[in-house]
């Protein structure tokens, strides 16, 4: 159960970390580039505890890069909102807001959990995740109550990440949706949007069911590692 | 975008005690989005533990074509100078 749940969370820190990088030296400003640069090192380092600790439970000798770098897409567990392409930067920032705003509920909760390893984890983590949520945020106001232009870029960035979302209320995590729903419409009420149309969500990350997207996320990834095992620098 | 957002200059508290100081500057176009980008380019390595973001255009500097009457006739007053006591050997940040 603790193992599960420490995959799921590093798997999901890593691979949204990873895309995160992505936007290193291409982000619309220098401010930008530092500020989404920062959030996906802050994932990473998530994901280096909490897959050491899933390593540890499963006791068979792997650790956390282990499970980072040779691990084959259909065993990674990460939402499938964590891996879908950057997009523009109204969609990396829809992506960024939906996802924070439920990890940053969930970490509050696993702080107080009975595992005190994932509650160390959690209460470590939260800090960082509380700023992303508020950045991410900030910013699908600043586009949506934007220019003409940036309002329909978020429009776009949340349509598409929208039938994802439904996917991270599984696995344990239904009880988060009234206070995740209530967070977001809030912010989207300041930013002048309406809340996208309900569709039939798509599903299946946390069981190996992957998009597309992730295999090409994962050959860059691991290219290094898997090409010179054990290289250090 | 990169011409139209304002320039805020950022100042940061290193740690309890000691006063802001000026570091740099960012773009942004409202204040929290100021604070953000200070804090994400200028805090990534634990340089302060507070932040002030001023906009540029509320600094009001003093004309460079003054300095010689603004600054010059200090050089010769060293009667101003505190250095004619002794400083506490605990007494940092003077």
């Amino acid at each position: 159960m603790a193992h599960d749940l420490a995959v799921r969370l590093g798997d999901d820190a890593l691979i949204l970390g990873h895309r995160l990088s992505e936007w290193c030296g291409h982000a619309p400003t220098l401010e930008l580039d530092l500020a989404l640069t920062n959030i996906g090192l802050d994932l990473i380092g998530q994901a280096q505890l909490f897959l050491g600790l899933a390593a540890a439970a499963e006791g068979e000798g792997r650790d956390a890069d282990a499970l980072a770098y040779r691990r084959t897409e259909d065993a990674f567990q990460n939402c499938l909102l964590a891996e879908q392409p950057n997009g523009d930067f109204a969609r990396t920032i829809a992506r960024q807001f939906l996802f924070s705003a439920w990890q940053e509920l969930l970490l509050r909760r696993l702080a107080d959990a009975a595992d005190q390893e994932i509650a160390a984890i959690a209460g470590k983590a939260v800090k960082e995740v509380t700023y992303h949520a508020s950045f991410a945020a900030g910013w699908v106001v600043r586009l949506g109550d934007g220019t003409a232009e940036s309002h329909q870029r978020m429009i776009a960035g949340l349509d598409w990440c929208w039938r994802f979302t439904g996917e991270l209320f599984e696995d344990g995590c239904a009880a988060l949706r009234t206070e995740w729903d209530a967070r977001v419409d809030k912010v989207l009420a300041q930013a002048g949007l309406d809340a996208p149309e309900p569709v039939r969500g798509i599903t299946g990350g946390r069981r190996g069911r992957h998009s597309e997207h992730l295999g090409h996320l994962l050959a860059q990834m691991q290219y290094l590692p898997r090409a010179y095992p054990d290289a250090v620098w | 975008m990169k011409e139209g957002l304002p320039l805020w200059e950022v100042f940061v508290r290193a740690k309890g005690g000691l006063s802001h100081r000026h570091v740099g500057s960012v773009h942004a176009a409202d204040p929290k989005m100021a604070v953000d980008a200070a804090r994400d380019v200028y805090t990534r390595r634990m340089e302060g533990v507070s932040l002030w973001v001023v906009p540029s255009a509320a600094i009001t500097a003093s004309d460079p074509g003054d300095a010689a009457c603004l600054f010059e006739p200090a050089q010769d007053k060293v009667y101003r100078h505190p250095t004619f006591y002794v400083v506490p050997d605990n007494v940092k940040h003077i």
